[in-house]
C-alpha cells in the first residue's frame, strides 16, 4: 500500500518575486521578470533579454555565512539555497542540532542543468594558467551537480537519501516525482525536492546560438509575444530555483501541518528521439502517453483536471504541446480545462522551469485562482483551432480548483507529469 | 619580520576561517589550527593561499604537510621571507 503523499512547504526565487508572498502577488498581478541586460548586448546575443531574481547581500547573508560566501560565484546554488530553506520553514521543521544526530526522515532531490559555471569558468582561466594549486577549496563544492542538495543537507543536517537529478528542463517536475515515488514507498518521511538554474550568458550563450530565443524585442521587453500568442517565436532565457516540502499525509496530519496539495502520482517517460522526436524536439505520441500514464497512476479521470499549467516556452511549438494536451485528455473547445503559462512573467527557467511553475501551480491550487497569461493579445489561430479561448485567461480569474496537472519537457525527448489535488 | 609582526598579520587570515562557535580570543601560536581551533580541513588550502598573497611568498605540497598550529606557520613563513 501506497503512503499518500503531500505538499506542506514552498520556497520560490523567481525573477518576478523571491519569497511565497511577493511571488504570489507578481503572478496575480501578471508582473514580468524580464529585463535587458546590456551585458548581452556587449556580448553580441541575440537575444539581449533575460529574466534573472534579484538577490541583496543582505538576503545571502541571511542563508549563508561569511565564510561560505568567499569568492562564491554559483548564482544557481544560491537561489537553490534560498528557496529550499525557505520551503523548509515555511513547512515549521527544525533544522537537526550541530551536536546532534542527523534527520533521518529527511532527503533531498534537488536538480540543476548546470551547476556553478561562474565558478567554473573562473577555475578554468587558473588551470589553463597552469595555476592549479590557487583554485582554493570551495571549486567542488560550487561546481558540483549536487552542489545545492549538498549545502542544503548540511545547513538542515538531512540524514536519509540526498542526491541531484537532471533531466533538461523537466528537471523541477522530476525532483518533485523521485521525492514523491520515495515517501510513498515509505522509505522518508520528508522531501525537500526542487530545481535552479544559473543565471547569465554562459548558460543561456547555447540557447541564444541555436535560434531558440527571442531577437525581435531586445528596446522592449514588455512587448515580448507571451506563450501561446500568435506571435510567438522564441523564449527569454530566465533563471532561478524552485523548492517544495513533500511529506507523507500521516506525518504531516500528526503534526498539524499546512497542507497545500496531496501530489496524486505522475509520469516520466522519453520519446527515444524517435516518431519525429529528437534532441530538441519531442515525440508527441510520447508526450500524450506520459499524460496518460500520470493520470492512470494517479487514478484520475481526464474529465476530472480543472487546470494545465502548461510548459508553453512562447516558441512556434506552442500549438503542437496544446494538441497533445488535447489528444491525450480527449478533450477540447469549450471542455478543455483551463491552461496557462509562467513563462510569459519570468521566461524559460531551463532547469529550474518545472520548480518555479510548479509552486505557482501549488498557490493557485491552494488559493483558487488562475494567473493570467500575460502579453497574448492574439491567441494563436491553431490553438483556437482546439480550445476554445475562453480556457486562456488574461486576466486574473478567481476559481475554485480541486484536480490539476502540470507537464515539463526537456532536451533528450523526456518528459514529466504530475497530478496535484485539493485537500 | 618578528614573529609577533608575523603573527598579527596571520591572525585576521586565520579568523576568517573559524566555525561560528569558535572565538577569535582562541587565536594563540600553539593552536592546532584544525583540532583546536575546529577549522575543517579543507579551508587550511585557503589559508596557505591567503598567506602567499599577504607575505608574497609561495608555498610548495611538502611545506603544508608541516602546517599543524600556529607556530608552524610562522615558521614557515619566515623561512620562505628570508630565503
Amino acid at each position: 500500500m501506497k503512503k499518500r503523499v503531500v505538499i506542506t512547504g514552498l520556497g520560490v526565487v523567481s525573477p518576478n518575486g523571491v519569497g511565497i508572498a511577493p511571488f504570489s502577488d507578481a503572478i496575480k498581478n501578471g508582473v514580468s521578470g524580464i529585463r535587458f541586460f546590456s551585458e548581452l548586448r556587449d556580448l553580441n546575443f541575440s537575444c539581449q533579454l533575460g529574466a534573472m531574481p534579484e538577490i541583496s547581500d543582505e538576503k545571502k547573508r541571511a542563508y549563508l555565512s561569511d565564510l561560505q560566501l568567499r569568492n562564491f560565484l554559483s548564482s544557481g546554488i544560491l537561489y537553490g539555497i534560498i528557496a529550499g530553506m525557505d520551503a523548509f520553514k515555511d513547512a515549521n521543521l527544525e533544522i537537526a542540532k550541530m551536536d546532534e544526530a542527523p534527520f533521518w526522515d529527511m532527503g533531498i532531490v534537488f536538480g540543476s542543468g548546470t551547476s556553478g559555471v561562474e565558478k567554473f569558468r573562473e577555475a578554468i582561466y587558473k588551470i589553463d594558467d597552469k595555476n592549479v594549486r590557487r583554485l582554493g577549496s570551495n571549486s567542488v563544492a560550487q561546481t558540483m551537480t549536487s552542489g545545492v542538495s549538498a549545502y542544503l543537507a548540511g545547513i538542515i543536517g538531512a540524514g536519509n537519501w540526498v542526491t541531484a537529478n537532471s533531466s533538461a528542463c523537466a528537471t523541477g517536475t522530476e525532483a518533485l516525482l523521485m521525492g514523491y515515488e520515495h515517501i510513498a514507498q515509505g522509505k522518508a518521511t520528508y522531501m525537500l525536492c526542487g530545481s535552479t538554474s544559473d543565471s547569465g550568458p554562459y548558460i543561456w550563450g547555447g540557447f541564444d546560438a541555436i535560434k531558440v530565443t527571442n531577437y525581435k524585442h531586445n528596446n522592449s521587453p514588455q512587448n515580448v509575444e507571451g506563450p501561446m500568442s500568435q506571435g510567438a517565436s522564441g523564449f527569454v532565457p530566465g533563471s532561478g530555483a524552485g523548492a517544495y516540502i513533500l511529506e507523507s499525509l500521516d506525518n504531516a496530519e500528526q503534526r498539524g501541518a499546512k497542507i497545500y496539495a496531496e501530489i496524486l502520482g505522475g509520469a516520466l517517460n522519453t520519446g527515444g528521439q524517435r516518431l519525429g522526436g529528437s534532441m530538441t524536439a519531442p515525440n508527441s505520441t510520447a508526450i500524450q502517453n506520459c499524460i496518460q500514464n500520470a493520470l492512470t497512476d494517479s487514478n484520475v479521470d481526464a474529465s476530472e483536471i480543472d487546470y494545465i499549467n502548461g510548459h508553453l516556452t512562447a516558441t512556434t511549438k506552442d500549438p503542437d504541446e496544446i494538441e497533445n494536451w488535447s489528444l491525450a485528455l480527449n478533450r477540447n473547445g469549450d471542455d478543455f480545462p483551463y491552461i496557462n503559462s509562467l513563462k510569459g512573467m519570468v521566461g524559460h527557467c531551463l532547469a529550474a522551469s518545472g520548480s518555479i511553475e510548479i509552486v505557482s501551480s501549488i498557490l493557485q491550487l491552494n488559493e483558487g485562482f488562475i494567473f493570467p497569461n500575460v502579453n497574448c493579445d492574439v491567441l494563436h489561430p491553431k490553438i483556437t483551432a482546439i480550445i476554445s479561448p475562453e480556457k486562456i485567461s488574461m486576466k486574473l480569474r478567481k476559481t475554485s480548483l480541486q484536480t490539476i496537472a502540470k507537464a515539463s519537457f526537456g532536451f533528450g525527448d523526456v518528459n514529466a507529469c504530475a497530478i496535484f489535488k485539493k485537500i | 619580520m618578528t614573529s609577533e609582526e608575523i603573527f598579527a598579520l596571520l591572525e585576521p587570515i586565520i579568523k576568517t576561517y573559524l566555525p561560528q562557535d569558535v572565538s577569535a580570543q582562541e587565536i594563540n601560536r600553539s593552536s592546532d589550527l584544525t583540532r583546536e581551533l575546529n577549522i575543517n580541513s579543507a579551508h587550511l588550502v585557503d589559508i596557505i593561499l591567503d598567506i602567499e598573497d599577504v607575505f608574497n611568498i609561495e608555498f610548495k605540497n611538502e611545506d603544508m604537510e608541516k602546517l599543524r598550529n600556529v607556530d608552524d606557520a610562522i615558521i614557515l613563513i619566515q623561512q620562505k621571507i628570508s630565503s
